[in-house]
C-alpha cells in the first residue's frame, strides 16, 4: 500500500486504474477535466487495458457507456454539471436497462449564470435517475467509493448505477495524502464484470433496450425501487467487506457525536469536515451539537438516518442546492421520512465558502427558528 | 459471411402491411450474417420488432435512445473489439430522423473517431413513428403534419439534406446511397461496408406507405420510381471513388413518380417543374 499526495480527481482516477474498466468515453468539462486526463494517460501508459472513446458530447459519453456496459463489460465515466445535464435523458435509459456504470460526478453549479464552481445542483438534479448516489468527503473517500461503487452496482441483485459524487474545487483540486491500495488487494475484493443479465454476444442473442407498454413498464419501474432499497443492504456489506480488506470503515451514513447531541447538522460531502471542527468548537463551549453525514443520498437511508437522530430535539439540514418553493432537497427529503423538527439552510452555491459564521448562523437559527428554510450568508442589497 | 438458414429478422413484428423499414433490416441483416451486433435508434424499426418480452431480432441487439445510436454503437463496438471479438460486424439503424436531424452529431462523432462498424439510415423521408412529422430529410414539395399543404403552403419548402454526402465528408472508407427496392445492389453495398475496415455508411430509400400514401403493394415500385425518375441516385464513395451503381436506361420524369403519392399529390404544375429541375440538377452533377 503506498501513500500519496493528490487531488480527488487523481484518487478517483486512481481507483479506476484498479478497477480496470475495458472501456472509458469521456468528455471534458471542468472541473472533471483532470480525472479524463489521467485516464488518458494511463490507456497511452498501457496501465490500463481500456478503450479509450473521445466522445464528442457529454451526451454520448453516456450513450457509450450504456452501449459498452450493454455489451458486458465494466465502464467508467466522468462528468459535472452541464455535462450531467447533458446526459439527464440517458441516465434515466441507463438505470431503467440495469447496466451497471460508475460515473464520477465534480458537484458544479448549474447555468444561468454561468459559474464554474461548487455546489451540488447537479446531482441533485438526477435524484430520480434510479442511479445511486454517493456524495464523498474527501480523496480518500472519493477513491474508496469509487471503488466499492462497482462492487454495489455490480451486484446481481441491484444492476444500478452509481454517481460518486465529489465536490467541484474543493475536492477535485486540492490535494491530501491518500492511500492507494495494491491491485492485488483490489482484484480480491473486486473481481471481474460477468453480467448474466445484459451482455451482446452472437453466441447467445438477446435484445437490450425493448419497448414495454403498461403491462410491463410499471413492473419495471418497480424491480428498480426494489433494488434501490436493498442495495443499502448490499452497500453497508461492501463497506464492511471493503474495511476488513483494506481497514477504512465507511456506511449509508457517518454520525459524529450524534448520541447525546441536541441539535444535529447534516449535510453531505466536503461540507462535513467543516462541521465535524464546528461540532467540536460548539462542544467545548458545552453546546450538545452533533452531525450526520450523508454519505448514500439514493437509495435514502431512512432507518440509518433514524438511528442516528433518535435522541436528538432538532435537525439542522444543510444544503448545496435548492428546489424553488420547497427549500434543499435533502431538507425536503428528510421533512418526509424523518419525524422530528427540521430546519433547512440553503448554503454554498455556485462556490461561495461555507465559512464557520455561516454555520453558526445556521445553529443559531436552529436553536430560535424564524422560518423552516433559510437562505445563510446571503448579502443584503 | 456465413449465409443464415433463416431470415434474422423474425416474422411477427409489428410493422405495417408493406413496411419497407422490414425489409431494409432483413436484408441487411441476412448479408451480414449470425455474427453480428445490431444497434437501433428509437423509431418505428425499434418500437415494432422489440415489444417487450417478444423480439423480432435473432441476433444481439440494443436500443438506448432517439439520437445517440451513433454512440451507443460506439461503445458496443469499443467493449467488442476490446474482448478481442474482432471478427463480429457491428451495424447501427436508425431513421432519417434519428439520423439527418436529431441524431447527427452522435453519428458524425463515431463516424470520425473511425469505429469498425457500419450505420444503416432507412430513410422514409418524415418522423412516421410519430405520425409524419418533416425531417430534413424530407423533400421538397412534400405535405406532412408539420409541413401541410394549405392556402399559403405547397408542403415542404426545403430540399431534402444531402446526408450521404455530410458523411463522405467526413473522409470515412465507405459511404453508400441503396434503395430496398433493388436489393442486388443494396446487398452488395451491406457487403462491401462490411468487408471495410473503419466506418462505413448506407444511406438507403425506404418507401413508406402510410407516410407516402400508397396502396401497401406498392412499396418496391415506389422505390423503383425514384431511382428511375433519379430523384434517388444510386452510387457509392468507396475509398474516396464516386461511382454510380445503377444507371435508368432512361431517366422517367419525375411527375410519374410525385403523381403516385398522397403527399404530392397537391403540387401544382409549376411546382412540379422546380422538382424536375432540381432533379435534373442533381443527376448532372452527379454524372446520371
Amino acid at each position: 500500500m503506498v501513500k500519496e499526495v493528490m487531488t480527488s480527481n487523481k484518487a478517483v482516477a486512481e481507483a479506476v486504474r484498479l478497477a480496470k474498466p475495458q472501456v472509458i468515453p469521456v468528455y471534458p468539462i471542468t472541473p472533471q477535466t483532470t480525472i479524463s486526463e489521467y485516464l488518458a494517460q494511463y490507456v497511452a501508459d498501457e496501465k490500463i487495458d481500456a478503450k479509450y472513446v473521445k466522445v464528442e458530447s457529454e451526451h454520448s459519453a453516456i450513450s457509450a457507456a450504456v452501449g459498452a456496459s450493454g455489451a458486458g463489460v465494466r465502464v467508467f465515466t466522468a462528468t459535472s454539471s452541464q455535462g450531467l445535464m447533458l446526459m439527464h435523458e440517458i441516465l434515466f435509459a441507463a438505470a431503467g436497462m440495469r447496466v451497471p456504470i460508475v460515473l464520477a460526478d465534480a458537484n458544479r453549479a448549474i447555468s444561468a449564470p454561468l459559474n464554474i464552481w461548487n455546489d451540488q445542483q447537479d446531482s441533485i438534479a438526477q435524484r430520480d435517475a434510479g442511479w445511486l448516489q454517493i456524495y464523498v468527503e474527501n480523496a480518500q473517500e472519493a477513491l474508496d467509493t469509487t471503488l466499492m461503487a462497482y462492487k454495489v452496482s455490480e451486484n446481481p441483485d441491484i444492476l444500478l448505477p452509481s454517481m460518486v459524487c465529489l465536490d467541484g474545487f474543493i475536492l477535485t483540486h486540492t490535494v491530501e495524502p491518500v492511500e492507494i491500495p495494491d491491485q492485488e488487494s483490489v482484484d480480491k475484493f473486486l473481481p471481474p464484470y460477468v453480467p448474466e443479465h445484459a451482455f451482446l454476444d452472437p453466441n447467445e442473442p438477446m435484445s437490450i433496450g425493448n419497448f414495454a407498454d403498461p403491462d410491463y413498464y410499471t413492473e419495471a419501474r418497480h424491480d428498480m425501487e426494489v433494488a434501490m432499497t436493498k442495495s443499502m443492504e448490499v452497500i453497508q456489506k461492501t463497506c464492511d467487506e471493503f474495511a476488513e480488506i483494506f481497514g477504512r470503515k465507511y456506511g449509508l451514513v457517518e454520525p459524529y457525536k450524534t448520541e447525546d447531541a441536541d441539535i444535529i447538522f447534516v449535510a453531505m460531502g466536503s461540507l462535513c469536515s467543516t462541521l465535524r471542527v464546528m461540532v467540536d468548537q460548539l462542544r467545548e463551549k458545552g453546546e450538545k451539537v452533533g452531525l450526520l453525514k450523508i454519505r448514500a443520498y439514493r437509495p435514502f437511508p431512512t432507518e440509518a438516518i433514524n438511528e442516528a437522530v433518535k435522541n436528538c430535539e432538532k435537525i439542522a439540514v444543510i444544503d448545496k442546492n435548492f428546489s424553488f418553493g420547497i427549500g434543499g432537497a435533502l431538507y425536503a427529503d428528510m421533512k418526509v421520512k424523518i419525524d422530528k423538527e427540521i430546519y433547512g439552510f440553503i448554503a454554498g452555491l455556485g462556490g461561495r465558502d461555507i465559512t464557520p459564521e455561516a454555520i453558526m448562523e445556521a445553529y443559531e437559527k436552529t436553536k430560535a427558528p424564524e422560518n423552516d428554510v433559510t437562505w445563510i450568508g446571503l448579502k443584503e442589497e | 459471411m456465413d449465409i443464415p438458414d433463416k431470415d434474422l429478422l423474425a416474422p411477427g413484428h409489428r410493422g405495417c402491411a408493406g413496411c419497407g423499414a422490414s425489409i431494409a433490416v432483413k436484408l441487411a441483416l441476412n448479408t451480414l450474417g449470425k455474427n453480428t451486433v445490431a444497434i437501433s435508434a428509437t423509431g418505428c424499426l425499434e418500437v415494432m420488432t422489440t415489444p417487450y418480452p417478444e423480439t423480432s431480432w435473432e441476433v444481439p441487439f440494443i436500443h438506448v435512445a432517439f439520437e445517440n445510436s451513433g454512440a451507443v454503437a460506439s461503445g458496443v463496438e469499443s467493449a467488442l473489439r476490446i474482448q478481442g471479438k474482432d471478427d463480429v460486424n457491428v451495424v447501427a439503424f436508425g431513421g432519417d430522423g434519428g439520423t439527418v436531424d436529431i441524431g447527427l452529431q452522435s453519428l458524425s462523432g463515431a463516424m470520425e473517431r473511425g469505429h469498425n462498424m457500419l450505420y444503416i439510415c432507412y430513410d422514409n423521408e418524415a418522423y412516421m413513428n410519430t405520425g409524419i412529422q418533416r425531417s430534413g430529410a424530407t423533400p421538397y414539395g412534400a405535405s406532412t403534419t408539420t409541413s401541410p399543404k394549405g392556402t399559403a403552403s405547397f408542403g415542404e419548402d426545403k430540399p431534402k439534406k444531402n446526408m450521404p454526402m455530410i458523411m463522405a465528408a467526413h473522409g470515412i472508407p465507405y459511404v453508400a446511397t441503396a434503395s430496398i427496392a433493388y436489393p442486388e445492389d443494396y446487398v452488395k453495398k451491406v457487403k462491401k461496408a462490411a468487408e471495410t475496415k473503419g466506418p462505413a455508411y448506407i444511406h438507403l430509400q425506404q418507401p413508406c406507405t402510410t407516410g407516402w400514401g400508397f396502396p401497401s403493394e406498392k412499396t418496391i415500385e415506389m422505390g423503383r420510381l425514384a431511382v428511375e425518375t433519379g430523384s434517388w441516385i444510386l452510387y457509392e464513395i468507396d475509398q474516396g471513388n464516386f461511382e454510380i451503381t445503377y444507371r435508368p436506361e432512361e431517366r422517367r420524369p419525375v411527375k410519374d413518380y410525385l403523381s403516385t403519392q398522397k403527399r404530392f399529390r397537391h403540387l401544382n404544375e409549376e411546382h412540379i417543374e422546380k422538382i424536375q429541375k432540381y432533379v435534373d440538377a442533381e443527376c448532372k452533377e452527379l454524372g446520371l
